[in-house]
């Protein structure tokens, strides 16, 4: 017999925890829903901007949330230059798909080497008092270390969704991702929009890596653990649609923890893939896709 | 005058001879050393004790150099990053045998490598050392194993047997048992362990549900153990893992008469000043410490000679858990060598299997599975760690022996609640 106490904690844990992962997948979103980039190392850039948070907290005592704010904009200016090679190697020559894909593959594996040649591969943490602080609603235990991660990532969505519906160059993102040629007769240049779009997700995953760092203790490898989930909640959440994104990463948060609970942990990510693959067969573009 | 003429040319002759004799022969030395391949976890989760252990084997080929190396041979060791990952192993054993062509192999740390090395091993007929494997010659019953893992003969068992020899102490006795554990070989082998000695102990296995490999938030798998009421949870986790469920434990505020086990990791410092006084109260099992009774010749010198080593490095910066074993293994491969002025595994196989030998952590005897023939695990708990301060962790103020009995440098704080006051 299920507690009310442990249902209550496990559907709360599954929202917080699920929250971030949309703060996470919300520049997969970007990339590989709006622009069909591949960037299989978006999760390494998260890892990036942990390490980023990690140094500027060490240099200069900041908390990983302020340190957020001066990863952004580098971050944006990597995504920049990392577009540029992008583009110019594969995109504008039409190979695209799979040779970008090794070129994100390779991107992710020198970076984590380069991690490791700097950092070594023990692992890093915010000394913030928080990140061993939790806060208790009735039979509900609120970690801060996953409290402050959601809301973050609720700001990470919220602005990155507003940047897109409410500015020019959002909606000439959106529409560069429906029609590239229509956007190209209408005088405006896809490739400079596409490469503004990148950055941005880029600039996403630095965010979301300090929020990371707050969560749990960093090492160069750990991107990796999160590969099948971002992408799968971009694709569940309907390639491209932020607040889809958001509720499919609560929804898959949500279903792993009472699966743990009803059936066991180890059936959790058989569960929630199953899920997905059980949506994309009644509907292929995801729970928000046009 | 000629006669004396054609005798200092033949003098000359010989000494030039003689020293180009000694030369070749120097440089012989010099150019065909005994080369130990071997893969090391230098990246992925591993890699943490990976690089603790790769310096204390540095460090052992420095002292073996410096006493004129093996047969008269320099040692030289040649090693590649297998990056925490079992598919790697066996092309770089291919390499290191084929390509490099080393003389000796050992083995990279910790069971899954252990278990990707083996068959190579067992193709090639040579000698390997496992570096903290579990049960891992178990079914292949290989006779030229040695398992550098003090949990003997059935190790399976022994990975808990610790934890359970202190619990059997306690007054009235624990009747419920939660596990928490991973759904890996590793995981499965202390699910086993405990299965089996809560069967000989008549007590109720109330929680025994593994989790993926891959999860990181361990909350809701806390509460559901807690919500069981255990007496003991054992818990069995890799490095990372290990972190993530003591901080869940914390922060859920889990309370049972002992807490841990099998958390693999948690003797590094790195975790330990992760964790700080959230690691209080929990107990976990140790292989060495520098207590007064565990400090053997050469085991202090190497000590201070890794923990110098070991801040430039970026490795451990204390080096209690894998790096003394990392160099008693190459210890003992170096003794069979010398005992047997050879290189064949057949002759060193058999020459380790028949002696004891003297290490800095101690004597070391093999049973005929290759497992240590008397196993020799403790059991320490972390109390009254105040911060996160690498020095909480030196010595055995905080890492309290709380068993076996005749090793004790403290009693066990318990219920668990009470050692995180």
């Amino acid at each position: 017999m299920v507690s009310f106490d442990l249902l209550a904690n496990a559907v709360v844990s599954g929202v917080l925890l699920g929250g971030f992962y949309a703060g996470v997948a919300a520049g997969a979103t970007i990339s590989f829903g709006l622009l069909d980039i591949a960037n299989i190392a978006h999760p390494a850039f998260v890892v990036f901007g942990a390490y980023g948070a990690f140094v500027l907290g060490q240099r200069f005592g900041l908390d990983p949330l302020v340190a957020a704010l001066f990863v952004v904009p580098v971050f944006y200016l990597a995504g920049l230059a990392v577009h540029q090679v992008y583009h110019r190697a594969f995109e504008r020559r039409g190979d695209d798909s799979m040779r970008g894909l090794a070129f994100f593959f390779g991107l992710m594996f020198v970076g984590e080497v380069v991690l490791i040649l700097l950092f070594g591969v023990d692992y890093r943490y915010t000394s913030a008092a928080y990140a061993s602080t939790s806060i208790k609603i009735g039979p509900v235990a609120l970690p801060l270390r996953q409290l402050i991660p959601f809301l973050g990532a609720l700001v990470i969505l919220a602005a990155a969704q507003l940047f897109l519906s409410r500015t020019f160059i959002g909606r000439a993102i959106l529409g560069v991702a429906q029609d590239a040629t229509a956007i190209r007769l209408m005088g405006a240049d896809p490739v400079r929009l596409k490469r503004i779009a990148f950055a941005i997700s880029i600039a996403l995953a630095g965010a979301a890596g300090a929020l990371l760092l707050v969560l749990e203790p960093v090492e160069p490898a750990i991107g990796r653990e999160f590969i099948g989930r971002v992408f799968a909640i971009a694709v569940l959440g309907g390639m491209g649609s932020l607040p889809g994104t958001w509720i499919a990463a609560v929804m898959l948060g949500v279903i792993e923890n009472l699966t743990s609970i009803f059936a066991g942990a180890s059936w959790a990510p058989a569960v929630s893939f199953g899920f997905l693959l059980l949506t994309l067969a009644v509907r292929p573009s995801g729970l928000f896709g046009r | 005058m000629r006669q004396k003429v054609s005798v200092l040319r033949r003098l000359g002759g010989c000494a030039i001879a003689v020293l180009a004799g000694a030369l070749a022969a120097t440089s012989a030395l010099a150019a065909d050393p005994i080369k130990i391949g071997f893969s090391m976890a230098q990246s992925g989760p591993l890699a943490g004790s990976g690089k603790s252990a790769l310096l204390a084997m540095k460090i052992w080929a420095e002292d073996q150099n410096a006493k004129g190396g093996l047969l008269g041979r320099p040692v030289e060791l040649v090693y590649y990053d297998d990056q925490s990952n079992p598919a790697n192993v066996p092309p770089i054993y291919t390499k290191l045998l084929d390509v490099d062509k080393v003389d000796l192999i050992n083995s990279g740390y910790a069971t899954p490598i252990i278990a990707a090395a083996l068959p190579i091993a067992m193709q090639h007929d040579m000698v390997l050392m496992g570096l903290f494997g579990l049960a891992n010659n178990a079914k292949l019953n290989y006779d030229k194993y040695f398992s550098m893992a003090p949990t003997g003969e059935d190790p399976a068992k022994v990975a808990t047997k610790p934890f359970f020899d202190v619990a059997d102490q306690l007054v009235p006795k624990p009747s419920t048992i939660a596990v928490i554990t991973p759904d890996i070989q590793f995981g499965h082998s202390v699910l086993e362990g405990t299965r089996a000695a809560a069967e000989a102990r008549g007590m109720k296995i109330v929680y025994d549900r593994t989790f993926p490999p891959s999860m990181t938030d361990f909350s809701t798998l806390v509460r559901e153990v807690q919500a069981t009421n255990p007496d003991l949870v054992v818990v069995g986790t890799q490095p990372g893992q290990s972190i993530n469920v003591a901080r869940a434990i914390a922060e859920v505020g889990l309370n049972a008469r002992m807490i841990g086990g099998s958390m693999t990791g948690l003797q590094t410092t790195d975790a330990e000043t992760i964790l700080g006084p959230q690691i209080n109260g929990l107990v976990n099992f140790a292989y060495w410490l520098p207590a007064p009774k565990l400090q053997f010749p050469g085991s202090m010198d190497f000590l201070a000679k890794y923990q110098a080593k070991a801040k430039a490095a970026g490795v451990d910066p204390i080096g209690y858990y894998v790096a003394p074993w990392a160099y008693a293994d190459l210890q003992i491969l170096a003794a069979a060598v010398e005992g047997t002025k050879s290189l064949e595994g057949d002759k060193l196989g058999a020459f380790i299997h028949a002696n004891t030998f003297k290490t800095i952590i101690g004597d070391v005897q093999f049973g005929p599975g290759g497992e240590w023939a008397k196993p020799r695990t403790f059991l320490i708990q972390f109390q009254n760690v105040k911060s996160k301060d690498a020095n909480e962790f030196t010595g055995t103020d905080h890492l309290v022996l709380v068993g076996p009995p005749d090793m004790k440098t403290g009693d066990l704080i318990t219920p668990f609640d009470k050692a995180r006051q």
